[in-house]
């Protein structure tokens, strides 16, 4: 055997054992930074991700928080089911503030993880320009955002990260634009990192923050989280319709780091034959009596994403 | 100290016992279980401990675990108040 294919061999091996001991869950810690006292609804997998978050992140860490149900599901002052440090921030600045703190630490050679938690309102509308700029300046930090597809605190009113055809308290006859494609977005600065993930994949979601972290830069993830209240379903099947938007791929799975895109495990299958999308449909209340038209829409637009991933992991663009 | 800031610190039942919004309780039967542990993974609420025991105190009766156990060794059983 060649020295060159021994090499690759070994590195093929160290990505298995890698991949085993996250997908082992006696390689997650044991602690818990998120106490299990928060006011969050029953059945919110915007809170079991955050579990997993911290998880991989460590005490040595500070969350900055917009508005959004993470703000409110911390309980009542003067107690908070946060066990790290928690900035509470003002809609538009989350980015802005990790900013500065990033710096901070930076000068007082500390290596404290910055790490902004915030919602789909709070990032695609207005968060956004305080993200683009964090991402300009190469702020070292790692930007969450989690995607329950409305703005979930105040009453499911329609975000820009809300889809088409989804009801809503401000959409009753369903939202007549697409969502907004915030991943492209965040891709054009040409992050060191970005990655999706989902709230029913919580390993997954973890070995993503643990990689993020490892890596100088702003760092983006995202992660789609299913809502009881919002999505209309109920609270015992959010892990089930998390791996229904990646079974159908609705929603893909991937990591882009440094410019190369692999897409993950569970997409990959999902990519070569979905399942069929009125399976995530037909379970949401917030898609009643969608029409076939638009339907049709929803599907033209999972296709074209399976194409232009698929194009991208094989570098034809 | 006077303290400029409103500082929260961590503390159990920030939000009360979230336990008494449950209208389901989860049940499990140890004989059925096989001690996979997703039921614990799966958790929002991190309620369920190594021991599989699961915090009456906090749970807030989602399902979740049920739904998710590969042997359907956990019942929601309604809560008689
Ligand atoms: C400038 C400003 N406008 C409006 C609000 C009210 N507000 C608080 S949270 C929220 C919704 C946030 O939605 P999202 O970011 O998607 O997070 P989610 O609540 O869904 O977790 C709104 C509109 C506010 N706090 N500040
Ligand atoms: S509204 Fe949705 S995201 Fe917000 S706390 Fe409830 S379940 Fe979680
Ligand atoms: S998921 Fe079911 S089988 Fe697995 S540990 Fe929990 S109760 Fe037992
Ligand atoms: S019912 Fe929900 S909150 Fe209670 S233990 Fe099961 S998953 Fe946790
Ligand atoms: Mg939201």
């Amino acid at each position: 055997m060649s020295g060159n294919r021994i090499a690759k061999l070994s590195l093929q091996l160290m990505t298995i054992i890698e991949e085993r001991s996250v997908n082992n869950l006696s390689a997650i810690p044991k602690e818990e930074y998120l106490y299990k006292c928060t006011s969050a609804c029953a059945g919110c997998s915007s809170s079991l991700c955050l579990r997993y978050v911290l998880k991989a992140a460590g005490p040595d860490s500070v969350l900055v928080v917009p508005a959004c149900c993470t703000s409110v599901i911390q309980g009542m002052y003067p107690g908070t089911a946060m066990n790290v440090p928690v900035y509470n921030i003002a809609f538009a600045a989350a980015a802005a503030c990790a900013s500065g703190m990033s710096d901070a630490f930076a000068t007082l050679g500390r290596e404290t993880n910055v790490i902004v938690y915030a919602g789909d309102g709070g990032t695609v509308d207005i968060g956004i320009q305080a993200l683009s700029g964090a991402f300009e300046r190469g702020t070292n930090f790692l930007y969450i955002c989690y995607d329950n597809e409305a703005y979930g605190n105040t009453g499911m009113q329609r975000s820009g990260s809300t889809p088409l055809g989804a009801r809503t308290t401000t959409t009753p006859g369903g939202k007549p634009t697409a969502k907004k494609d915030l991943d492209r977005i965040v891709e054009a600065h040409n992050p060191p990192y970005m990655a999706t993930a989902c709230s029913a994949y919580p390993l997954d979601l973890y070995k993503k923050v643990k990689k993020a972290l490892s890596i100088e830069g702003p760092k983006f993830i995202h992660i789609l989280a299913p809502c009881p209240p919002g999505w209309r379903y109920p609270t015992e099947k959010t892990v089930e319709m998390g791996k229904l938007a990646v079974k159908t791929a609705q929603w893909i799975l991937y990591e882009r780091e440094f410019g190369k895109l692999t897409i993950n495990g569970p997409s990959k299958a999902a990519m070569k034959k979905p399942a069929p999308l009125e399976d995530y449909i037909k379970s949401q209340g917030r898609f009643k009596n969608l029409s076939p038209e638009i339907f049709d829409l929803m599907r033209q637009q999972v296709e074209q994403n399976i194409q232009r991933l698929s194009r991208e992991e094989a570098g034809v663009c | 100290m006077r303290e400029r800031l409103a500082l929260s610190r961590p503390k159990e039942a920030s939000s009360g016992k979230t336990g008494s919004w449950r209208t389901f309780r989860p049940v499990v039967d140890k004989e059925a279980c096989n001690a996979c542990g997703l039921c614990a993974q799966y958790c929002p609420d991190a309620a369920i401990d190594e021991e599989l025991n699961i915090d009456l105190d906090y749970c807030k009766g989602c399902g979740i675990c049920a739904n998710e156990c590969p042997k359907q060794a956990i019942a929601m059983v309604r809560e008689e108040r």
